[in-house]
C-alpha cells in the first residue's frame, strides 16, 4: 500500500490570472497538520503528474491558531490550516485510527477576499474597517499618568472573549450577507466594537461607533444566519455581540432622530 | 536635516510598536516596515503575562528585588544599569497598558491581578487569561492604528527589510526592502531606523518561533558592520509539543499539578504508551533527581531530556520524544490544567487525559542579537534595534514574563533617542548611498534569480536546523560545535548552488526566504563560534567539559564583527556597577 496521501490546490499565479488545479502526492507521516503538508511540497514541489511546479504561496506566520494569518478553505470550509489535522481530515475520527489515505483533501483561497496568489488572499477590509469603528481607546499619550479606571472582573470577563479575536476573518468569509453588494463589515469589527465600548476609558467614542455602524454596509445587514459563531476558530461570542451592537445602534439612531 | 525627523521602524512586534507610538506622539514621521500585518507579529505568542513590582499583594515587593531577580536569573550576564532602568519603568508600563485597554485579569475590588513565575518569590506578573502577548500587541496596535489614521504614521505591511543603506561615512540613512507581492526591490530615506525584528528560531529549523523569526536582518546588519552581542544565548525550553511545522510550548504547569516524564526502557518498544505497564517505564527525572523528581530546574529538566534522546538512544520511537504523562492524574487535577492540555488535543489529536503527551524541549528565545548601547543605538550610527532583536536586558537567560517587559521598555527608548539623533544629523552628501545600496541587493537578486544550481533552499534549511538543534542548544561540546561550524561552512557553499524552483516575480515565497536563508547561516556561524569559544557554563550556555560559570575569564559580553567573510569575536567588560556577582543557586529554596 504506498503511504502517501493526495491533496489538491487550487492555485492562481496573479491575481488576474486563471485558476487552475494542481495535485500532489505527498509522504503521509502520522500528525500532519495542512501547513506541514504545504512545507512537504516546498521541499519537492513536483505534481502527481510528474510535472516540476512551483512551492505554494499561502500566509502563515504563528503555526499555532493565535496570528490569524493561514486561514484556507479546507476540503470546502473556512479553517485555519496550523490546526487543521491531516489524520481527521483524512477521516480518522479519533487519534491512532487509521486515516482513510484514498481520499484527497482540497484546498482552496478564501473566496470572498481578492487572491493574491495561491492561497494567499488580501483581508485588509478588515483593518480599514476597525479604523471605521475607531477600534481604540483614546489615550491622552502614552507618559506616565498612573493606573487607569477601576474594572471589575466580572467586566474583565465579557472584555476578554472578545478581545480574543485573531482577524482571520473566517466569520466574514462564512457569512451569506458578506459581499460586493451590502458592503457589510462584517462580524468581526462588530464584536471589536463592543469590546471597547464597554472599556471604561473606551467608551468615550461609543456614540462615534454606534454611528459608523448605522446605515448600508452597517449592523442592519446582518441576516442572522449564524454561521460565524459555529465557524469562529476562537469561539467567539459574536452573535451576542451582534445583537447587544444592533440595539445600542437602534437606541442611538433613535436619540439622534430626536436630537439632529 | 528635514525640519520632521523621519524614523524608519522595523518589525511590528511590541517593541517596534512601541517605538513607533512615542515617535508619533513626539511628532516625528513613521514608516513603519513588516512582513506580515503587524497585528499577526510573533509577539501574540507570548502567553504567562508581563513582570512589574507592582507590589499589588502587599508582599513588600520592589523594582530593587525585581532588578536583582533579573541581573541573578541572567547569571550576572546582563549590563546592568539598562535592566535597572527597565524594572523601575515595569509599573508605569503596566499602568499605561491598562489605560489601553488590555483586559488584564482583575481581582474583586477591580485591581489588576498578579501572579508569581519563575525566577522569583513574588507574584509579579499582570497577565490576560493564557494569551497575555496577544492583548499587550493588540493594545499597541490600536494605538498605531489610531495614528495612522490621523496621519501620523505609515505602514508598509508585505515589505521585508533587506539592508541599510549606509553613505560615505558609515551613517545611515534608510533602509533597502522588497515589497512581497511585487517583489520590487527600493530604497527608502530615514534619518535614522530602529531594528525591532525579534529572534532567530528558524536557525534552528523548528522552534516555538513563529515563521518569520529568522534573524535575517540583525545577520544582514551583522554583515554591514554592527557588532553581534551574546549570539550563543538561547534558551530552550523543557517541555514543547514537536509538530511536523513547528514545536509549541507546553506549560510547566502539567508537572507542577504531577505530570510525570518517561520512556519505554526498551527502545525497541512496539506498544502504545498507555499499555506500557510501570515497570518498563523509565521515568528518568525521578530516578536521577529523587529529591525534586520532574520538578527540578528548567535548564536542567531540559538537559536530562536531551542526554535520553541523543546519548543514551531511548527516545520515543527512535524520535526526539519523550513522555509527559498526566493521564494517570485525578480528573479534578487534570480539570486544572483545562487550557494547555485542549492545545495539545487541537494540535495532535490525542486526548491528555488518556494519552500520555509526547514532548521534547524547543528553542524558545534568543537572548543575544544586535549589540547596543544603553540608548538602544548600535555601533552605526543612525541603526536602533529594541526587544529581542538586541542583546541587552536578559545576559546568559531570561526570565519568564521579562520578554513582554524587556520589548515595549526597549521601544520607549529606541523611540525617542532616534528622535533626539535625527534632530542633530547633519544633512547627507549625494544621495547618501541610496543608489549604490539597491545595486548592490538588485545583483543579489538577480544572481539568485539566473542561478542553475542543483540545491533546494528548503533542504539546506532542514540541514541547518538538524544541525544546530544537535550541536548548539541544550548541551555542548567543543567537537560538536567544529562539526557545526564545517557544516556551515560546506551550507554556505552548497547554497551558491541554490536553484529556486520558482522564479516568478510575484509573491514569490520561496524566493524571499532563500534570501533569508543566506542570513539564517551567517548567523548560525556567530552563535556556534561564540559557544565554541565559551569554554564556561552559564545560565543557558552549557558545557559538560566545563561545568562551572568562569567569572574570572568569562564574565564578559561576546560581540561577533563581520570581517572577511567570517565572524571575529571579541569580548568587553560587563556594567556590574549595582550589583556583585554571587553564585546562582536555585536548590536552597
Amino acid at each position: 500500500m504506498p503511504n502517501t496521501i493526495k491533496v489538491s490546490i487550487k492555485r492562481q499565479a496573479t491575481p488576474d490570472a486563471r485558476a487552475t488545479t494542481e495535485t500532489f502526492e505527498i509522504p503521509y507521516r502520522p500528525n500532519m497538520n495542512i501547513t506541514s503538508l504545504l512545507g512537504e511540497i516546498a521541499l519537492n514541489p513536483r505534481t502527481v503528474n510528474g510535472t516540476d511546479t512551483t512551492p505554494i504561496t499561502y500566509d502563515s506566520n504563528c503555526l499555532e491558531e493565535i496570528c490569524g494569518s493561514c486561514a484556507m478553505l479546507i476540503n470546502g470550509k473556512a479553517m485555519m490550516a496550523c490546526s487543521a489535522l491531516v489524520d481527521k481530515l483524512l477521516g480518522a475520527a479519533e487519534h491512532g485510527q487509521k486515516p482513510d489515505l484514498a481520499k484527497t483533501i482540497t484546498l482552496a483561497p478564501l473566496s470572498k477576499f481578492p487572491v493574491v496568489r495561491d492561497l494567499a488572499v488580501d483581508r485588509s477590509v478588515l483593518f480599514e474597517n476597525l479604523k471605521k469603528v475607531k477600534a481604540w481607546v483614546p489615550i491622552d499619550g502614552s507618559y506616565d499618568l498612573g493606573p487607569g479606571p477601576r474594572q471589575f472582573p466580572q467586566i474583565q470577563e465579557q472584555r476578554y472573549p472578545l478581545s480574543n479575536c485573531i482577524s482571520c476573518t473566517i466569520c466574514m468569509e462564512v457569512c451569506p450577507q458578506f459581499n460586493d453588494a451590502t458592503g457589510f463589515v462584517g462580524a468581526a469589527t462588530i464584536a471589536q466594537t463592543k469590546l471597547f465600548n464597554m472599556d471604561p476609558a473606551g467608551s468615550v467614542l461609543k456614540e462615534e461607533r454606534l454611528r459608523a455602524l448605522a446605515g448600508d454596509g452597517g449592523i442592519q445587514e446582518c441576516g442572522f444566519a449564524q454561521n460565524c459563531v459555529q465557524a469562529c476558530p476562537k469561539q467567539l461570542p459574536l452573535t451576542e455581540a451582534i445583537s447587544d451592537i444592533g440595539r445600542d445602534v437602534f437606541v442611538q439612531q433613535v436619540k439622534d432622530f430626536f436630537t439632529q | 536635516m528635514a525640519a520632521t525627523p523621519r524614523i524608519i521602524v522595523v518589525g511590528g512586534g511590541l517593541a517596534g510598536l512601541s517605538a513607533v507610538i512615542k515617535i508619533a506622539e513626539a511628532g516625528g514621521k513613521v514608516d513603519l516596515f513588516s512582513i506580515v500585518p503587524v497585528k499577526r507579529s510573533h509577539s501574540v505568542c507570548a502567553q504567562g503575562g508581563i513582570n512589574a513590582a507592582k507590589d499589588l499583594k502587599g508582599e513588600g515587593d520592589t523594582v530593587l528585588k525585581h532588578f536583582d531577580d533579573t541581573v541573578y536569573g541572567g547569571d550576572f550576564l546582563a549590563n546592568q544599569t539598562p535592566v535597572k532602568n527597565m524594572t523601575a519603568q515595569g509599573p508605569a508600563i503596566i499602568d499605561l497598558l491598562d489605560r489601553m485597554g488590555v483586559p488584564f485579569n482583575r481581582t474583586p475590588e477591580g485591581l489588576l491581578d498578579f501572579r508569581r513565575f519563575g525566577g522569583t518569590l513574588y507574584q509579579r506578573t499582570a497577565f490576560a487569561g493564557a494569551t497575555t502577548g496577544q492583548q499587550l500587541l493588540y493594545a499597541l496596535d490600536e494605538q498605531v492604528r489610531r495614528h495612522e489614521d490621523e496621519g501620523k504614521v505609515t505602514k508598509y505591511e508585505g515589505w521585508e527589510f533587506l539592508s541599510a543603506v549606509l553613505d560615505d561615512n558609515g551613517v545611515c540613512r534608510g533602509i533597502c526592502a522588497m515589497d512581497l507581492r511585487t517583489m520590487e526591490t527600493r530604497t527608502f530615506p530615514a534619518d535614522a531606523i530602529i531594528i525591532c525584528t525579534g529572534g532567530n528560531g528558524a536557525i534552528f529549523g523548528k522552534s516555538t518561533n513563529s515563521v518569520v523569526c529568522t534573524g535575517s536582518a540583525q545577520s544582514a546588519l551583522y554583515q554591514q558592520g554592527a557588532f553581534y552581542a551574546n549570539g550563543e544565548f538561547i534558551q530552550v525550553h523543557p517541555t514543547a509539543i514537536p509538530g511536523e511545522d513547528k514545536l509549541r510550548l507546553m506549560s510547566e504547569s502539567a508537572r507542577g499539578e504531577g505530570g510525570r516524564v518517561w520512556v519505554p526502557r526498551d527502545r525497541n518498544e512496539k506498544r502504545a504508551a498507555q499499555s506500557i505497564p510501570e515497570g518498563d517505564r523509565w521515568y528518568f527525572l525521578e530516578e536521577r533527581y529523587p529529591k525534586y523528581g520532574n520538578l527540578v530546574p528548567r535548564d536542567i529538566a531540559t538537559r536530562e531530556i536531551f542526554k535520553v534522546v541523543y546519548e543514551d538512544n531511548m527516545g520515543i520511537d527512535g524520535q526526539p520524544m519523550v513522555y509527559l504523562d498526566v493521564s494517570h492524574l485525578s480528573s479534578e487535577r487534570q480539570n486544572k490544567l483545562e487550557g494547555i492540555l485542549e492545545i495539545y488535543e487541537k494540535f495532535v489529536g490525542d486526548d491528555p487525559r488518556k494519552v500520555p503527551m509526547k514532548i521534547f524541549p524547543g528553542m524558545h528565545y534568543t537572548m543575544g542579537g544586535l549589540w547596543v548601547d544603553f540608548n538602544q543605538q548600535t555601533n552605526i550610527p543612525g541603526v536602533y534595534a529594541a526587544g529581542e532583536a538586541d542583546y541587552s536586558i536578559h545576559g546568559a537567560n531570561r526570565l519568564g514574563a521579562n520578554s513582554l517587559l524587556s520589548c515595549i521598555y526597549g521601544g520607549f527608548v529606541a523611540g525617542p533617542q532616534a528622535m533626539t539623533y535625527a534632530k542633530s544629523l547633519a544633512a547627507a552628501t549625494g544621495d547618501g548611498g541610496h543608489a549604490a545600496e539597491l545595486q548592490r541587493q538588485e545583483e543579489k537578486n538577480a544572481a539568485l534569480l539566473n542561478n542553475k544550481g542543483t540545491e533546494n533552499p528548503f533542504k539546506i534549511w532542514r540541514e541547518l536546523g538538524d544541525t544546530m538543534t544537535k550541536h548548539a542548544t541544550i548541551v555542548r561540546y567543543n567537537a560538536g560545535l567544529d562539526e557545526a561550524d564545517a557544516k556551515l561552512v560546506e551550507l554556505l557553499d552548497r547554497y551558491k548552488n541554490v536553484n529556486l524552483s520558482d522564479k516568478s516575480q510575484w509573491a514569490n515565497t520561496s524566493f524571499a526566504f532563500t534570501r533569508q536563508l543566506y542570513n539564517m547561516l551567517e548567523l548560525a556561524r556567530v552563535i556556534v563560534q561564540g559557544a565554541r569559544l565559551r569554554d564556561e557554563s552559564r545560565g543557558a550556555h552549557y558545557k559538560p567539559d566545563f561545568p562551572n560559570r568562569d567569572d574570572e575569564n568569562f564574565l564578559k559580553t561576546t560581540k561577533a564583527a563581520f570581517v572577511d567573510g567570517a565572524p571575529s569575536i571579541s569580548y568587553e567588560a560587563v556594567d556590574i556597577s549595582h550589583i556583585t556577582p554571587r553564585p546562582r543557586v536555585y536548590t536552597s529554596s
